[in-house]
């Protein structure tokens, strides 16, 4: 009945639309200068069983993720819907997605005159960098916390950016226990102050304040029912100099993933920029402990983030160094720095060669934080005390441990080394060469029993073209390592027909593992075309068991044999 | 709080959802000559040196305008943009065309990319949209994603995904639209 109801109020706005269209002299009050606008995106997988490389047996042997969203805008109003889909949810998204079929998981409607903006139903929104509040999606990780409830956005002055909400967030077709009350300052000095206005100095200060409620649970502790968190922010830009700063803290937040303690949390994350014309260097540093910031305390895995802690390391594009030991933020607690250069060598010089040569160099290293337990020394036992949800004599408090922000413990994370070099060598030719070292807390990211893995990763990357339309990309990537899968090797092929067509061939082979039944290879071929802003593909093959990460957030992709399709549109 | 409902029939459901993708895909070829065109929307995003910006503003004097979605993780991203800063300069004296980089980095990526632009020296504008509010209301899905606009303020025509040899093709409809013709 639901689906009827859903399947005709689109219908309906469609008839809508195509009533507009026909009407364009008659005026008509309503749908005069009424704009609708949309996408829809469908990714569907099939699925062939395949043992040798762990494919999961899937009795429906497909899955089917589709979604459309539709904008409509008149004036000073605007509405929105998007109707999603999961017929069932592809392998790898949260199977929490299949409890129904197809529904309208995200609508609402906006007010804006002045300065003022108001917004019910649902919305996404960050303050600062995120660290205490960002509702976002990331579709193709299957990341969704938008809030639903009221957003007030008001610039009483030049200058003055004030944002209030109150909402529940997304819980897949549900919603979260918690409610969330938030409140966010933005002062844009240089707009402010009329002294400042033409000043090479920017000046920009921010303030949040977030709160979530969530009844108390039961438990033989006194839960907090109302925790508070906020963070103070500021940016200063001078020239070809910058610089920006964040500071986070939550009150006390006992929930499941942080064993219940009593502790606050608090987080950093700061960063200096240099950058004239033909070079760049970006140093940044960030701390977290005890961060996550949920609006239900029993929520795990990616469900349920208020908040939003930034991973500190490259976000590696290249298969082999980008999905084998991808690093993902922990948000209990992790400290760590990044930095990052850019070098152009002049076009025209002995080095640089007839068209300059561009060079990237990044470094980051993150370790644990250095942590105190009150009850016993080692981590698990003192978790597993703090699990049974009693008052213990040792920790009165119950705050768990003792540590600062600058308490740099000596567990290593994660480290990466990389060089990168871009060079075109005529008209019709450019390469690229990078090296990457990693080391990876494979024990910690992805519970494997395991020392850290040490891997050296080479990648070669040229691209051909031949007239005004015709291209041949290709990638050559080797990934050395004794520990877990041991030695892989990549090779891709694409040829590219502009502007509607692409060819790719690949195959990835791990000829380095230590069981010779696992030495396997991992064919896929995929045929693109494009139409303007629609692009539809069709590729068949193996595709390897791996992780796929956008912005620090992580989601498993396992193995599997089939075909698959995708197809985008916006119109 | 898990609650599982049992699902119809899979031929229930398939029949629903192309129908769905029917309407969206009449949807799609019908809503594309909308009356009044199509303006920018007006969203708040931000500029490389943290100033607030309003995409409304984006103006270019009547002449024709790009706007690329990119970002520093996007290979084809980079290439697209990489190649058309190699005749940029000629572009802009041939057309008056501006070219307007939106970047959807999040706070991860987002303070690597004045340093990247300065790198590469692009004379293009770049803006930051770190939490996709820009993207959302253009109805951007992936990355490239590339917009033009007419004299007018009217988006014209977009295009997802980049190879090379496509700069080409947005070349010609640059110079269309300078000359004052329309494009389909």
């Amino acid at each position: 009945m639901k689906q009827l109801q859903l399947l005709s109020s689109t219908f309906l706005l469609v008839f809508l639309c195509t009533q507009t269209l026909t009407a364009q002299d008659e005026g008509g009050g309503l749908l005069d200068g009424l704009q609708i606008h949309g996408n829809f995106d469908v990714y569907g997988q099939q699925y062939n069983k395949d043992s040798i490389i762990g494919a999961p047996v899937v009795p429906q042997k497909s899955g089917i993720n589709a979604f459309t969203n539709l904008i409509a805008t008149k004036g000073k109003f605007t509405a929105g819907v998007r109707i999603e889909s999961y017929l069932p949810p592809v392998q790898g998204f949260d199977v929490r997605y299949g409890n129904q079929p197809i529904g309208v998981p995200f609508r609402y409607a906006t007010f804006k005159q002045d300065g003022l903006e108001v917004t019910a139903g649902n919305f996404y929104e960050q303050f600062g960098n995120g660290l205490i509040l960002r509702a976002y999606e990331e579709r193709a990780l299957g990341i969704d916390n938008a809030f639903d409830g009221i957003r007030v956005k008001y610039s009483p002055y030049k200058g003055v950016y004030l944002k209030g909400l109150v909402g529940n967030q997304r819980y897949y077709w549900q919603k979260s226990d918690g409610i969330v009350r938030a409140f966010d300052s933005e002062f844009q000095l240089n707009e402010l102050i009329s002294q400042l206005e033409t000043r090479a100095l920017r000046i920009s200060l921010g303030g949040s304040v977030v709160s979530k409620f969530q009844a108390g649970g039961t438990s033989s502790l006194k839960l907090p029912e109302n925790v508070a968190g906020g963070a103070g922010r500021f940016q200063l830009n001078w020239k070809d100099f910058g610089l920006m700063g964040e500071y986070a803290y939550k009150a006390n937040d006992p929930t499941k993933s942080n064993h219940y303690i009593y502790k606050e949390g608090q987080g950093l994350f700061m960063s200096a920029t240099y950058s004239r014309k033909g070079f760049g260097v970006n140093i940044s540093a960030k701390s977290i402990d005890n961060m996550e910031f949920r609006s239900d305390r029993e929520a795990g895995l990616n469900d349920l983030f208020i908040n939003y802690l930034p991973a500190l390391t490259r976000q590696h594009t290249y298969n082999l160094a980008a999905t084998l030991y991808p690093y993902a933020t922990q948000p209990n607690g992790e400290v760590g720095i990044q930095g990052d250069l850019i070098y152009k060598i002049k076009r025209g010089s002995k080095i640089g060669g007839k068209y300059g040569t561009t060079i990237q160099i990044n470094v980051s290293l993150i370790n644990a934080l250095k942590r105190d337990y009150y009850t016993s020394e080692n981590i698990d036992t003192a978790n597993a005390l703090l699990d049974q949800q009693v008052y213990l004599d040792a920790d009165p408090g119950r705050k768990g441990y003792k540590t600062n922000l600058l308490n740099i413990g000596d567990s290593v994370y994660y480290r990466d080394f990389n060089i990168e070099i871009d060079r075109k060598f005529t008209k019709h030719f450019k390469l690229k060469a990078t090296y990457a070292f990693q080391e990876y807390n494979i024990a910690l990211i992805q519970n494997k029993v395991s020392d850290n893995v040490v891997a050296h990763i080479g990648v070669v990357e040229g691209l051909h073209t031949f007239g005004k339309k015709h291209s041949i990309r290709w990638e050559a990537q080797t990934l050395f390592t004794d520990q877990d899968q041991g030695d892989w090797i990549f090779g891709l092929i694409e040829y590219g027909y502009s502007p509607h067509w692409i060819v790719t061939i690949l195959n990835q082979y791990n000829y380095g593992n230590k069981v010779e039944d696992l030495r396997v290879n991992y064919p896929t071929a995929q045929v693109t075309y494009i139409q303007n802003a629609l692009r539809m593909s069709i590729g068949y093959g193996r595709q390897r068991a791996g992780i796929f990460c956008v912005g620090g957030v992580c989601r498993n992709v396992p193995a599997a044999n089939g075909l698959t399709v995708a197809i985008t549109s916006s119109f | 709080m898990n609650e599982t409902v049992p699902l119809p029939p899979l031929k229930t459901t398939m029949r629903q959802v192309f129908t769905l993708l029917a309407i969206a895909l009449i949807a799609s070829t019908t809503l594309q000559a909308q009356d009044g065109g199509r303006k920018i929307p007006a969203v708040e995003i931000k500029a490389l040196n943290g100033a607030s910006f309003n995409t409304g503003s984006i103006e270019n004097d009547g002449n024709p305008i790009i706007i690329s979605f990119w970002a520093t993780w996007c290979s084809p991203c980079k290439r697209e943009l990489n190649t058309i800063a190699e005749d940029f300069v000629d572009w802009q004296d041939e057309t008056g065309v501006k070219l307007v980089a939106i970047s959807i980095d999040d706070a991860r990526n987002m303070h690597k990319v004045k340093p990247y632009v300065d790198g590469q020296s692009w004379e293009y504008e770049v803006y930051l949209d770190p939490n996709a509010d820009f993207k959302r209301a253009m109805n951007v899905n992936n990355v490239p994603h590339t917009f033009l606009i007419d004299g007018d303020g009217n988006i014209v025509w977009q295009h997802n995904s980049y190879q090379p040899g496509d700069e080409h093709e947005l070349y010609e409809l640059v110079e269309k639209l300078a000359a004052g013709e329309s494009i389909n």
